[in-house]
């Protein structure tokens, strides 16, 4: 048992320089040993499933774009597949082949941002500062092909919006080459920097089968040797006509995630040179219904920071009766407290840092049933209580006049 | 000495005003170099003096539950050991402007204060982020300050004073054996480090950990003297290790020989801000072990080496 008088609660969130959304970590301390952990999630929620069962498929489109702003192109292809699946659209090849090809560009700039803040993280900011600088080439890159940096709005129901003209290869296939070498210098600089392998091995020890049984996805599940990546398990878009390796490691530690991530690196410059060659002609959309007949469809995406779920059911209108989005982060926030068992207060920025969290696209709000500090509200019983509290304060809603709203 | 003459001496030049000037100067080119070697543009050269110049003006907050006289006082105190140190120190000359035999001790004496400061300001500001801040810059202390004492021990030893301008005025008769201080060179820029608790041994004020540390609750004007105590005490410990180890240019006329100084102290951060651009910052227990496992035993080589160099002198 910890002696209770000798532990100090340190509040790491909400508000905390380490995290770069808010989240709230109540660690327990003995000494700089972490005793125990308590995680709270919920206070980011912005309502996006709900928002669209309020709005039509289009619209929803790229509202699930905004869930995410690193992995953005995955939230809405994972939606837009499991439209396409329950509308029976078989989308052209070539679209196909676009999708993967800013697919693989967004892991590229999710994992070099991710090694910066690994760095920032750790106190290395001559590694955030190169790291960044690199990943500004496939930000502008992403500014050529598609007119943002973000949110690139690539996708559509049927096929992709913007084709890439043939002019356009040689400019990617230049900026991968510069990667790669740079990746290179990373994968380097990870095996011989001494302080930063004093600072990443052993540090947020989860074994394999812990790493199973809490259902850690993507690079966080790899690097326990657990052998898993949707892309070539249950191959969507093409990715079942490209050539390449999943990456796994064995050192289930903050490490092992840094040596996966830098091995991805590799293989999706690798992807995307076979997507470049083998890109087909042919017309980038079909023409798609704005009704939805009724039906349901699970779609499963292999974000950068691991799987993403999508569940759709449509009732035959044009907006959806339930979106359901599983962020990779949902699932892997289970295995951060195993993580940060018998921790280092110093290592915690790390350990949360390594599995590339991205708290806003997991947030949601949960009502136990049965507990009493648990309710919930409807809608007429917000509005009721929106009155109550202003009227409390001296604030009489029924003199402002709403326009267009002839009932007030 | 005239009164008049030390006062002079104390407020303007080299003591307060000159070593707060220097010091601004320093922080400009420690940040300039860094962000050089970090790909970045770095800020304009008047940034720290905007940055000092701003906080003096911003709110001051005192947290309730902070015990008051000490919470205000910590600053002061950094600011005024720091100045007081510069004063000791023999800077483009072989003799400082107070020398005595002995000074080597009241230097490394009045250098500790600041740190000490930062203990008492975070211990009294009460929150836990400052309290874990105030705590691992003591327990730092007791790493980076033993080596450092050694370090500077060996230099004395084979000069046979305890005076810093004493150590100054014998290397610069015997200008070569500086050489044979190189170790201790090294240990007293890796223990700089740790007493300007910069990166890799920034783990008092780890921005990703504990916020800042245990200037977490300052604000205002004092926490500007805080940061500006932390520029003059990066002068006056470049001053240090410049005065002992390199042993240059000291007979040169005051004009050329304040050129050399300089050069000598921009070399030193030099060293510094390339040293933290190179490491991820370690983890408090790695630091301790780093310091008494590796540091330690390179500063008592260093005095093995003197003993054996005076036998043979």
């Amino acid at each position: 048992m910890p002696d209770k008088k000798r532990t100090v609660r340190v509040p790491i969130g909400p508000q905390h320089p380490a995290l770069k959304e808010p989240e709230s970590f109540m660690v327990d301390l003995q000494g700089e040993k972490i005793s125990s952990v308590a995680l709270r999630l919920g206070y980011n929620h912005r309502g996006i499933e709900k928002g669209c069962e309020e709005r039509t498929y289009m619209q929803d489109l790229f509202l699930l774009e905004r869930v995410c702003g690193i992995c953005s192109h995955s939230h809405a292809t994972a939606f837009i597949q499991a439209v396409e699946e329950i509308a029976g659209l078989e989308i052209p090849r070539r679209a196909k082949y676009i999708r993967m090809l800013i697919a693989e560009l967004e892991r590229i700039h999710s994992h070099l941002l991710w090694l910066g803040v690994a760095g920032h993280e750790i106190g290395f900011d001559t590694l955030l500062m190169y790291s960044w600088r690199d990943r500004e080439l496939v930000m502008d890159l992403f500014a050529e092909l598609t007119g943002n940096r973000v949110n690139y709005a690539m996708n559509t129901l049927g096929g992709v919006r913007r084709d890439i003209a043939p002019e356009q290869f040689p400019h990617i296939q230049k900026i991968v080459d510069a990667l790669e070498e740079r990746t290179k210098y990373y994968i380097e600089l990870a095996m011989t920097e001494e302080t930063l392998a004093q600072r990443l091995s052993g540090v947020g020890y989860l074994s394999k089968e812990d790493a199973i049984r809490l259902g850690a996805v993507g690079p966080t599940s790899r690097a326990s040797g657990a052998d898993r990546d949707t892309r070539r398990d249950d191959p969507y878009a093409a990715y079942d006509e490209l050539d390449f390796k999943v990456i796994t490691d064995d050192h289930c530690d903050v490490f092992g995630r840094t040596v996966v991530r830098l091995g991805e690196l590799m293989q999706t410059y690798s992807m995307i040179r076979q997507i470049l060659k083998q890109m087909p002609e042919g017309p980038i959309a079909v023409k798609a219904p704005l009704k939805i007949p009724a039906g349901e469809a699970v779609s499963r995406y292999e974000a950068p920071r691991g799987e993403d779920v999508h569940y759709v059911r449509a009732n035959g209108t044009d907006k959806p009766e339930r979106v359901k989005v599983r962020a990779p982060t949902l699932a892997n926030t289970q295995s951060v407290a195993k993580m940060l068992e018998d921790g280092y207060l110093a290592d915690l920025p790390i350990v949360v840092a390594a599995i590339d969290p991205c708290f806003s696209c997991t947030d949601r709000t949960i009502a136990v049933r049965g507990d009493r500090d648990s309710k919930t509200m409807g809608w007429e019983e917000l509005v009721q209580y929106g009155v109550r509290w202003y009227r409390d304060r001296g604030v009489d809603p029924s003199r402002i006049k709403v326009r267009g709203d002839e009932s007030a | 000495m005239t009164v008049g003459s030390a006062v002079l001496s104390i407020l303007v030049f080299p003591g307060f005003l000159f070593l707060v000037a220097f010091g601004l100067a320093g922080e400009f080119v420690d940040r300039k170099l860094y962000a050089r070697l970090q790909n970045r543009q770095g800020p304009p050269w008047y940034q720290p003096l905007a940055d000092f110049l701003k906080l003096l003006g911003k709110e001051n907050v005192i947290p309730e539950d902070a015990d008051r006289p000490t919470f205000r006082l910590a600053p002061v105190f950094a600011l005024a050991a720091a100045v007081a140190a510069i004063l000791y120190i023999p800077l483009w000359s072989a003799t400082s402007v107070l020398p005595f035999e002995g000074d080597l001790i009241v230097v490394l004496y009045l250098l500790i204060i600041p740190t000490v400061a930062f203990f008492l300001g975070g211990w009294t500001s009460r929150s836990v982020f400052a309290t874990i801040g105030a705590f691992r810059a003591i327990t730092q202390v007791f790493a980076y300050e033993i080596p450092l004492f050694v370090a500077l021990l060996a230099p004395a030893l084979l000069a046979n004073t305890w005076s810093i301008s004493g150590i100054a005025a014998y290397y610069g008769a015997h200008p070569w054996l500086w050489l044979v201080n190189l170790l201790g060179f090294g240990v007293a820029l890796v223990s700089l480090l740790g007493k300007l608790e910069r990166v890799p041994f920034d783990t008092p004020e780890a921005e990703t950990e504990i916020v800042a540390g245990s200037f977490t609750e300052y604000s205002g004007r004092r926490l500007a003297f805080f940061r500006l105590a932390i520029d003059c005490e990066a002068i006056v410990g470049a001053s240090l290790v410049a005065a002992v180890f390199l042993p240059f240019g000291l007979g040169l006329s005051p004009a050329l020989g304040i050129l050399v100084y300089l050069a000598k102290v921009l070399f030193v951060l030099g060293i510094l801000a390339l040293l933290r651009t190179l490491f991820a910052r370690l983890r408090i227990d790695q630091m301790v072990h780093f310091c008494w496992s590796v540091v330690a035993p390179i500063a008592f080589l260093q005095i093995l080496i003197n003993l054996v160099v005076r036998e043979l002198i």
